[in-house]
């Protein structure tokens, strides 16, 4: 049941990220670590898109970096990065109460339902690249959308059966709402009053200004090429070798490879849909196989 | 006499599929206890972002008794006839059957089966079930380990009749008497026996506006009273209107402040980016007509703050909103519109037509074209038509498609474009729809018009036609923007009849060199053929096979570029391709002419005489419309209503009498052989009348045409009252049938008659 009361406001982002963390240990999920490879989001976490085919029951939550490198702004844009950090859970089945687990998280971090305006807006997530939908909301906090809340209905182009109920919350912007800061780079990382505090712009505004200019300047497009050609080689024999983990791994480095070249503004619209439906294939077949792998695994 | 309260309660149905669903909610109910022989007096609807609600009230307890009587063969009928009956009526003995007798069958044996009524707790548990899983939601889902479908979750089921729960469940889920109210605010549960109950309850302690026509209002309300208390003025917007009323349970309306360094940015930014991304009203100050720097948001919680703070937030996210807005502003002006063009090719217009650019290429040239037409420099024209599409890659549309055109007008004002120039970039996707105004400046028509044809003529050229409802590149839309442009701003615009100058058959000559070359490009032979055949077949021409075209690319003189240099081969060539009226091109004429009849019924015109004008032949717009007004106002007077009956008569004997002698009467009368005075004079006024009339139409006079030819309805009458076409002698009556026809050919100048019904369509 909702609790009507919000704690107070979390002192630093990282006490914001371990707030959620703890929330939702104490709702049985396996507090993982985030994924040792780029990812454009969260959701293409192996522990949410895999683990939400298959028969078998899941809980898990996780800080995951995300790379979208044709979003970075060499640090000039105080609410735009090409990476950042999201917090994403899963639970498979959903429970029944959600929406209440989810409204509760809010207030853990200091979000006052009284003064702030919370809302469930329709927006139906979709992910192409790994064939996946799913019917949900943004979720808006005085017009601010702060996460994301969706019901999987397919992944891989399979029906997902439990259903699993999917958040995502964007950290950062999160925490400047929660913080009042107008700028990304000013919130306070750790706790202002400690002996070493520091910033976001402390720990990340160096990288996104070098990240930047790879992403747009640097990055060698001929030789992301061919790495793009072996990530789906390689994607697609590990596959056929029956072993869909790592087939998955190379979609991942292959959608992250595409990216970048995308991010360099090296390709057409139409070729940008034939790469797309490249990476989708493989990561399409890395979960086909799994499904068809856990399914049997369960009987 | 009872009433049945149900309400389904689930997580947040998206606002725009909250009324429609409310609406089908109803009908599958009131479907159900009709199929179930219920009746009831009244049912009364409510829907919101977590709940639809129907009341029935005045129903039965129990549903009527009813008794079925089931017809079986006569007595003495053999065996198996017997056993059959019995089966099917499900009777043990024949002797449950009642006889009755028949004065001229005999005696025959009935089943008779008396269907005592049914409570209507019993129907109703039956019958909310199947509505809900048979319930249809634009998009549906599953959730948990559940076979159940809806919309999003499900989370209760209020079930109550006569001041009980009706009993029942839904894949798990158990009806009861429980509703829950606004989530912070007043969530309960409440326990509810009746639609009263129910209402004071939720409106009271739940904190729920149930009645969307409500919500709706005090919605429009508090936001008027918002702005007038700062002194400023809404900028009303419906569907926004509807939007936020299914968004909120409690609604209350904030004004919130913005950066007026925003200001700068063009108006339809900031009102699109408020009203897509954040759903918030515009604000305008009534004295300047112009922004002002606030907003109207519609919160779903009265805070405990009076709404400071979420006013204070939403402000900063429109900030972060327009900060993005600037950045795509500022960035896309430091590239000139040409170089975005450039980028065109790379995005496809449609596969068998080719790139934008393609696209910009085709409608440049239609411009020229079209521009002495229309009143506008071919150069400033072209340079529009070059430059309409550049934005399409701009960051801005990238972000806003919806700002297509807008945002081309601005960045060519900003890089110092000509007017005319500007503003035609900005216009050339008008009119979008029915009531969007018409572009008026004569660049603006020229690339208005030119962008929609090519866009018609390429989808007639590769066969991509609307059918029924379908019409996924809203070709109808097109083709009434033509229709409009042309009649609004009186362009003189020859539709259909194709020699080989006008500039609709110059069109076709330029998408099918695209299209051909495309194919060409691809080495598709068998479509090259088929483009081959539909614009080059006619009798006497060979039907190419795609073994043919293939023939035709290995040979080394064949020019693959043919394709560029097209325009030439249709003006020298002014063979079958422009000669087929029935073709391609007749059949675009008449989609424009059913175009022409939905606006003119739209602004009610009297559309039924446009075919009786069409059929003379006419394909210009602007003077089939002058016809059909001209036709319209005759036909009102006396005279108009008199001669028609005149000419009706007249063309009825002539298609009697040419059936009849399997010929057509259709020559002129010998004056010689004229033995009545009302001959003569008819033929003299006919004579007279038609030349009348034919000055009058050179100078595209209709109403004086009219009005010449209306002096004839005397004479006319005069020599039906006293001539007998069927004369004795054939020479007479064959002289007496041309007078007939004289009339109709007299009548014809200015309409088909014989497509006018007497009473206004």
């Amino acid at each position: 049941m909702t609790t009507l009361t919000a704690r107070d406001k979390p002192a630093s982002f990282q006490e914001l990220i371990l707030r959620l963390q703890a929330y939702w240990a104490g709702k049985g999920c396996a507090i993982l670590q985030p994924y040792d490879m780029e990812v454009g989001a969260g959701t293409l976490h192996p522990a949410t898109v895999l683990r939400a085919l298959g028969p078998k029951d899941w809980r898990a939550a996780y800080v995951q970096p995300s790379r979208r490198p044709g979003d970075a702004r060499y640090g000039e844009n105080p609410n735009r990065l090409g990476h950042y950090y999201q917090f994403q859970v899963i639970l498979k089945p959903n429970p029944a109460d959600l929406q209440d687990l989810y409204l509760n998280s809010l207030y853990e971090i200091g979000i006052d339902p009284m003064v702030h305006d919370i809302r469930f807006v329709e927006d139906d997530w979709e992910n192409p690249t790994v064939g996946a939908w799913g019917l949900g909301w943004e979720v808006w906090c005085d017009g601010m959308e702060v996460s994301q809340y969706t019901y999987f209905q397919q992944v891989g182009g399979l029906d997902v059966f439990p259903v699993s109920g999917e958040l995502t919350y964007g950290l950062e912007r999160l925490a400047m709402y929660v913080f009042g800061v107008d700028n990304v780079y000013n919130l306070p990382f750790n706790a202002p009053d400690s002996e070493t505090p520091l910033s976001y712009g402390d720990v990340f505004l160096q990288n996104e200004i070098e990240q930047s200019a790879f992403n747009f300047e640097l990055a060698d497009v001929e030789m992301l090429h061919k790495w793009f050609e072996g990530c789906e080689r390689q994607s697609t024999t590990l596959r056929e070798a029956g072993k869909p983990l790592p087939a998955y791994d190379f979609a991942l480095k292959a959608s992250h490879v595409f990216n970048l070249i995308d991010a360099r503004g090296a390709i057409s619209p139409t070729e940008r849909q034939a790469f797309i439906a490249r990476v989708r294939d493989l990561a399409r077949g890395a979960a086909e196989k799994w499904a068809e792998q856990e399914e049997a695994r369960a009987s | 006499m009872a009433e049945l309260l149900l309400e389904l309660f689930s997580e947040e149905i998206p606002a725009r599929m909250q009324a429609k669903a409310e609406a089908d909610l109803k009908a599958a109910l009131e479907k159900g206890l009709s199929e179930a022989g219920v009746g009831y007096e009244r049912v009364v609807t409510l829907s919101g972002p977590r709940r639809l609600t129907v009341c029935v009230e005045g129903l039965p307890l129990k549903s009527a008794d009813v008794s079925e009587e089931k017809k079986g063969p006569k007595v003495g009928a053999p065996e198996k006839a017997v056993e059959g009956f019995m089966r099917g009526a499900g009777l043990s003995s024949i002797d449950e059957a009642e006889v009755r007798s028949d004065p001229k069958k005999g005696d025959f044996y009935v089943a008779v089966r008396e269907i005592p009524g049914r409570a209507l707790e019993d129907i109703i548990a039956e019958l909310v079930p199947d509505i809900v899983r048979g319930f249809h939601w634009p998009k549906s889902m599953r959730w948990g380990r559940g076979e159940l479908r809806w919309v999003r979750p499900l989370q209760r089921i209020l079930c109550v009749f006569d001041g009980k729960t009706v009993d029942f469940g839904i894949d798990g889920l158990k009806s009861g008497n429980l509703t829950e109210g606004h989530r912070i605010m007043g969530r309960g549960p409440f326990e509810v026996a009746s639609f009263d109950e129910y209402c004071a309850v939720l409106e009271g302690d739940g904190c729920v506006v149930l009645n969307r026509q409500d919500r709706r209002l005090l919605i429009e309300e508090q936001a008027h009273k918002v702005c007038l208390e700062a002194g400023l003025e809404l900028v009303e917007d419906k569907g926004l209107l509807e939007e936020v009323t299914g968004l909120a349970e409690w609604p209350v309306v904030l004004l919130g402040k913005m950066d007026e360094a925003f200001l700068s940015l063009p108006p339809e930014v900031i009102q699109l980016s408020m009203r897509t991304h954040q759903k918030y009203f515009a604000v305008r100050d009534p004295k300047t007509g112009e922004l002002a720097p606030n907003f109207v948001v519609v919160a779903n919680v009265e805070a405990s703050d009076g709404g400071e703070a979420i006013a204070a937030g939403n402000s900063r996210v429109l900030s972060a909103r327009l900060d993005d807005a600037r950045f795509f502003w500022d960035n896309d002006r430091g590239t000139p519109l040409e170089e975005m063009a450039k980028k065109l090719s790379t995005i496809d217009f449609k596969k068998e037509l080719g790139s934008v650019a393609d696209k910009v290429d085709r409608v440049a040239a239609l411009a020229r074209e079209l521009a002495p037409k229309v009143g506008a420099d071919p150069d400033v024209a072209e340079r529009a038509a070059r430059l309409d599409k550049a934005d399409l890659v701009s960051g801005m549309v990238g972000e806003f498609p919806e700002l297509q055109g807008v945002m081309g007008g601005y960045y060519a004002r900003e890089q110092g474009e000509d007017t005319a120039v500007a503003t035609a970039i900005a216009e050339h996707y008008k009119p979008v729809g029915p009531s969007d105004d018409v572009p008026s400046e004569p660049v603006s028509i020229a690339v208005a018009l030119a962008d929609k044809l090519d866009t018609l003529v390429g989808f007639w050229a590769i066969d991509e036609k609307p059918t029924g409802s379908k019409d996924p590149f809203a070709l109808r839309r097109a083709a009434l923007g033509v229709v409009r442009l042309v009649l609004e701003n009186g362009v003189r615009l020859d539709l259909r009849s194709l020699t080989s100058d006008t500039v609709l058959a110059m069109a076709f000559g330029r998408v099918f060199n695209t299209a051909l070359y495309l194919a060409y490009e691809k080495r598709d032979a068998a479509w090259a053929a088929t483009l081959e055949n539909r614009f080059f077949s006619a009798e006497g021409n060979p039907v190419l096979s795609a073994k043919d075209v293939e023939e035709m690319w290995a040979d080394e003189a064949y020019d693959p570029l043919r394709g560029k240099l097209y325009n030439l081969d249709v003006r020298d060539a002014p063979h079958q391709f422009i000669e087929r009226q029935g073709g391609v091109l007749g059949s675009l004429a008449e989609f424009f002419i059913d175009r022409l009849k939905q606006y003119l019924r739209d602004s009610g015109a009297r559309y039924d005489l446009i075919d009786a004008v069409f059929a003379l032949g006419e394909d210009d717009l602007v003077l089939i419309v002058k016809r059909v007004e001209a036709l319209a106002a005759f036909l009102e007077t006396e005279d108009g209503a008199n001669l028609l009956a005149g000419y009706k008569r007249a063309a009825n004997i002539l298609k009697a009498e040419e059936k009849k002698d399997g010929k057509a009467h259709d020559g002129a009368p010998d004056p010689a052989r004229f033995e009545l005075d009302e001959e003569r004079a008819l033929h003299a006024a006919i004579t007279g009348s038609v030349t009348a009339a034919e000055a009058a139409l050179a100078q595209e006079d209709f109403e004086k045409a009219m009005s010449a030819l209306s002096t004839l309805r005397a004479p006319v009458d005069a020599f039906f009252d006293a001539v007998t076409v069927n004369a004795e002698s054939e020479g007479l009556r064959q002289n007496r049938l041309f007078i007939l026809n004289s009339i109709r050919d007299a009548l014809h100048r200015v309409a088909d008659f014989s497509k006018v019904s007497a009473t206004p369509v």
